[in-house]
C-alpha cells in the first residue's frame, strides 16, 4: 500500500488527476486496447475531475479509448434527477471530455430486474478485461461505494439498503425532505473493486480522519469496509493533511519519508538518463513527487 | 546536500513533468470536425457549438449548445438514451450565443413600406426578411399603419405566416397598428383612415381587415365605444391585442387587459403622458388589477431618439419582465445616409435620424434591432442578459410562442452569435447559418 499525503484538498486532487493521466498515457490505449477505470461520485473526487478536464482541454489526454464503470447509483431515482449519479457524471465529467457514451457504464437504478442489472454489470466489467484502475472515495464510516459497515468483504455488485446515517446525510440534497431520499442503491461489491489491478482511494478532510486511521492502522474489518484494501496488491491512498489527523505521527512521517526518497530517486534517474541521452519515461505514475 | 534537496521540491518536479510536453494528442483539432454519426433516433446530423457562452434561464453561462433537426437538443439524453455524439463542432471562440431577436413592430425598411399597395408584397416582405438577418432578427411581425380597407384586403392575404430559413427571417404574423385608434393620438397615421367601432365590432373588424388569418397583433385604442367586445373577439381568435395610439385612462386600459389585451404599443409614444392622479396606459406597468400569472408586456423604441434614456430606465425598473424592444422601423431603415425618395416625400438620413428633407421633423425610426439592444443595454445599465431577453424571450412570451426566444431543450435553434459588445457576428435559423459578418481585413 502507498499513502500519499499532500498539503490540502487542491493538491490531493491534482496529484490524483496526474496519476490517472499518467496511467492512461503509459497504457497507451487504442481501438484494440481500452483503458478501463472505475469511477466514484461525491464531493471528494470533484477536484480530481476538474483537473482531468483541464488536461483534456490542454490536449494532454483523451478519453476516446477509455471505458468507465461507476461504483453505484440510487434505486428508483429518475435518471435525469439532479442528484442521480448519471446527472453527476454527465455534469461533472462526461460532457466536458471526449468519452463516448457506449464506453461509459453506470448501474441503472430503474431497471425492471435490479438483480439482473447487477449481474450484467459484473459481466460487462469482465468483458472489458477487468478494471485497470479503480478510483474510489470513502464515507466517514469507512464505506467504499455503498458497501456500508458490515458489508461482506467479498461482496459483488448488488442491491443494498442504505444505512439510516447515509439517508439522513443525503437529505440535504433533497430539500431536507427525508421521504424523497432514496433508501436503496445498486453498488459494486468490495470484491468487485478488489479485482481491479490497481485501486486509488481519495480521502480528504478532518471528518474522514478516523476512517483513514481505521483503514490503514487497524486490521481488516468488515465494519470499515475500506480496510479490505490492505489485502489488495496495489492500492494507493491519496489524502490531505487533515485526513491524517487520527494517524500516528510515526505513520505519517514514515510515508512522507518514502515520498521524499522516491522523488530523489526519480530525479537522479532522470538526470542520469539525460546525461546518457536515454529517452526517460517521465510519464511514470509516481513521477509527480 | 541542502542545495540538492532544494532542487527536488515537489513543485519543481511537477513543473518539469508539465513542461515536458511530448504528450499524445488524440483530440481532433480544427474548427469543424466530421465524425460518423450515431443514428439510433434520427438521421439528422448533430451540431455542437463549443466554447460559447449561452443565454439560458436568464443567465449567460459557459455551456455547449447542441442542435439537431433545427431544434435544441438535450445532450444528456442524447448521451445516455442514444449513446450519440456530435457530427459537427462549431467553435464559438468565447462569443455569446443568444436566441434570435424577434421584432414585433416593423413597418418596413430597405426602401420597402409594408403599408403600401403593391403588386409584389411577398417580394418586399422577403427583401426585408433577408436584410434583417444581419441585425440578428430571426422572426418578425410586418406592421401596417392605419390604412384604407382596400389595403388590408389586398395586402394581408399576401403576407403569410412562415418559418424562417436561409432566405430570411420567419414571419410570425402581421401587426395591424390601427385603424381603430384615437384621432387625438394618431401620431403619423393618416386621419382619414381612422375608424371607430359600431355596435357590432366583430363585423367592423371583418369589414376593415377582411381576413385575420395572418394577423398576430392588433393595436387599438381601448377608450373607444364597443372596443371591449372587439378586444374579446380578437383574443378569442388568438390575436394579441395591444393598446396604443390612445388617450385611455388607467381604468379603461385595465378593463381592456381584463378582457384579454396583453401588450402596449410603443410605451410613452402616442398616449397620455404619465399623471400621478391618472397614470393612463403607462400605469399598466405597475397596476394591481392584472390577475397574477398574467403580465402586461410593453414595446419600447430604444433608438436613443424616440425615447429619452431616463424614460427607458423608468419603464425598465418598474416592470423589467414585460419590456419588449421594437424597432418601429420605417422604409428608410437600412438605407445609406443622404436623400431618398420615399412615397411622395423626400427624406434625408443623417446618422440615426431620418428627417423630412430640409426640415428637422423626424419621420420615423431607422434604428435596427441590434442597435436598439445595445442602446438599451448601455442606457439602462442593465445586464446583457436582460437586454437580449427584451428582444427575444419577452416578445416570444408576448406572442405565446414557447419554442422561440429561448435556448431551452426542444426550442427552435434560431440563434445569434454576438461579441462581448453585443455586435452580431452570425445568425442561425433552425440550426442553419443564414448570415455571417464578413471578415474584417
Amino acid at each position: 500500500m502507498k499513502l500519499i499525503i499532500l498539503n490540502d484538498y487542491q493538491q490531493a486532487s491534482e496529484w490524483a488527476a496526474k496519476y490517472i493521466r499518467n496511467k492512461i498515457l503509459m497504457f497507451n490505449p487504442g481501438p484494440e486496447r481500452y483503458f478501463t477505470m472505475g469511477l466514484p461520485t461525491g464531493s471528494t473526487p470533484l477536484g480530481c475531475y476538474k483537473k482531468l478536464i483541464e488536461y483534456y482541454k490542454n490536449g494532454e489526454i483523451s478519453f476516446q479509448y477509455v471505458k468507465t464503470f461507476n461504483m453505484d447509483e440510487y434505486v428508483g431515482l429518475p435518471r435525469d434527477h439532479p442528484e442521480s449519479y448519471h446527472s453527476f457524471m454527465w455534469n461533472n465529467f462526461f460532457k466536458h471530455v471526449d468519452i463516448r457514451a457506449e464506453n461509459t457504464h453506470i448501474l441503472d437504478g430503474n431497471a425492471a430486474d435490479l438483480q439482473a442489472e447487477c449481474e450484467a454489470f459484473e459481466k460487462k466489467i469482465t468483458a472489458a478485461g477487468g478494471i485497470e484502475l479503480f478510483v474510489g472515495g470513502i464515507g466517514p464510516d469507512g464505506h467504499i461505494a455503498f458497501n456500508e459497515p458490515g458489508s461482506s468483504l467479498v461482496s459483488r455488485t448488488r442491491v443494498k439498503t442504505l444505512a439510516q446515517d447515509t439517508i439522513n446525510a443525503n437529505a440535504r440534497f433533497f430539500n431536507g425532505d427525508l421521504s424523497k431520499v432514496p433508501t436503496m442503491a445498486l453498488t459494486v461489491g468490495v470484491g468487485t473493486v478488489m479485482d481491479a489491478k490497481e485501486v486509488m482511494i481519495l480521502i480528504t478532510g478532518a471528518h474522514k480522519a478516523f476512517a483513514l486511521y481505521k483503514a490503514i492502522e487497524e486490521g481488516v474489518n468488515h465494519m470499515w469496509t475500506v480496510s479490505a484494501f490492505q489485502q489488495h496488491p496495489q492500492t494507493v491512498f491519496v489524502c490531505d493533511e487533515d485526513a491524517t489527523l487520527e494517524l500516528r505521527v510515526k505513520t505519517v512521517k514514515y510515508f512522507k519519508g518514502k515520498m521524499n526518497t522516491q522523488s530523489v530517486l526519480y530525479y537522479l534517474l532522470k538526470h542520469i538518463a539525460c546525461t546518457m541521452n536515454i529517452d526517460f519515461d517521465y510519464k511514470h505514475p509516481m513521477a509527480m513527487y | 546536500m541542502t542545495k540538492l534537496y532544494r532542487i527536488f521540491t515537489n513543485a519543481e518536479l511537477t513543473a518539469r513533468v508539465q513542461t515536458s510536453s511530448t504528450c499524445h494528442i488524440f483530440k481532433s483539432e480544427g474548427k469543424q470536425t466530421k465524425m460518423p454519426s450515431n443514428k439510433s433516433v434520427s438521421d439528422a446530423p448533430i451540431t455542437r457549438f463549443i466554447n460559447g457562452t449561452i443565454l439560458r434561464e436568464h443567465t449567460l453561462q459557459r455551456e455547449d449548445l447542441w442542435v439537431r433537426d433545427g431544434s435544441i437538443l438535450n445532450p444528456e439524453k442524447l448521451f445516455y438514451d442514444e449513446q450519440g455524439f456530435a457530427d459537427e463542432l462549431v467553435n464559438c471562440e468565447g462569443t455569446i450565443i443568444a436566441p434570435g431577436f424577434i421584432d414585433t413592430q416593423i413597418n418596413g425598411g430597405f426602401g420597402v413600406d409594408f403599408s403600401q399597395l403593391s403588386e409584389n408584397v411577398p417580394e418586399n416582405v422577403s427583401l426585408v426578411a433577408k436584410k434583417i438577418l444581419e441585425h440578428g432578427v430571426t422572426s418578425f411581425c410586418p406592421t401596417l399603419v392605419s390604412s384604407p380597407p382596400v389595403v388590408y384586403h389586398q395586402v394581408l392575404p399576401q403576407i403569410k405566416v412562415q418559418e424562417g430559413g436561409p432566405d430570411g427571417a420567419g414571419v410570425l404574423g402581421v401587426h395591424l397598428e390601427g385603424p381603430f385608434i384615437s384621432a387625438q393620438k394618431k401620431g403619423a397615421h393618416p386621419e382619414h383612415c381612422l375608424r371607430t367601432f359600431s355596435s357590432r365590432p366583430t363585423e367592423d373588424l371583418m369589414e376593415v381587415y377582411g381576413d385575420l388569418g395572418n394577423v398576430a397583433i392588433v393595436t387599438l385604442a381601448p377608450e373607444m365605444d364597443n372596443s371591449q367586445s372587439a378586444v374579446k373577439e380578437l383574443c378569442r381568435r388568438g390575436v394579441t391585442v395591444s393598446l396604443g395610439h390612445s388617450a385611455a385612462n388607467l381604468s379603461q386600459a385595465e378593463e381592456a387587459v381584463r378582457g384579454g389585451a396583453s401588450f402596449i404599443t410603443h410605451l410613452f409614444n402616442a398616449m397620455l403622458p404619465f399623471h400621478h392622479r391618472d397614470p393612463g396606459i403607462v400605469g399598466l406597468l405597475t397596476t394591481d388589477q392584472v390577475p397574477p400569472p398574467r403580465t402586461v408586456y410593453y414595446g419600447m423604441i430604444a433608438d436613443g431618439i424616440h425615447t429619452n434614456p431616463a424614460a427607458l430606465r423608468i419603464a425598465h425598473r418598474a416592470h423589467p419582465s414585460g419590456l419588449v424592444l421594437v424597432t418601429d422601423a420605417i422604409t428608410a431603415m437600412g438605407l445609406p445616409p443622404g436623400q431618398h425618395m420615399l412615397g411622395q416625400q423626400i427624406i434625408e438620413i443623417k446618422g440615426l435620424h431620418a428627417y423630412v428633407a430640409g426640415t428637422t421633423t423626424l419621420c420615423g425610426s431607422i434604428a435596427t434591432m441590434d442597435m436598439c439592444v445595445r442602446h438599451f443595454w448601455q442606457a439602462t445599465g442593465c445586464k446583457a442578459e436582460e437586454a437580449l431577453e427584451a428582444a427575444s424571450l419577452h416578445p416570444a412570451q408576448l406572442l405565446g410562442i414557447a419554442r422561440k426566444g429561448r435556448l431551452d431543450y426542444g426550442a427552435d435553434a434560431d440563434l445569434i452569435v454576438l461579441d462581448d459588445k453585443l455586435n452580431v457576428k452570425s445568425t442561425y435559423i433552425s440550426g442553419e447559418e443564414v448570415w455571417r459578418k464578413p471578415e474584417q481585413r
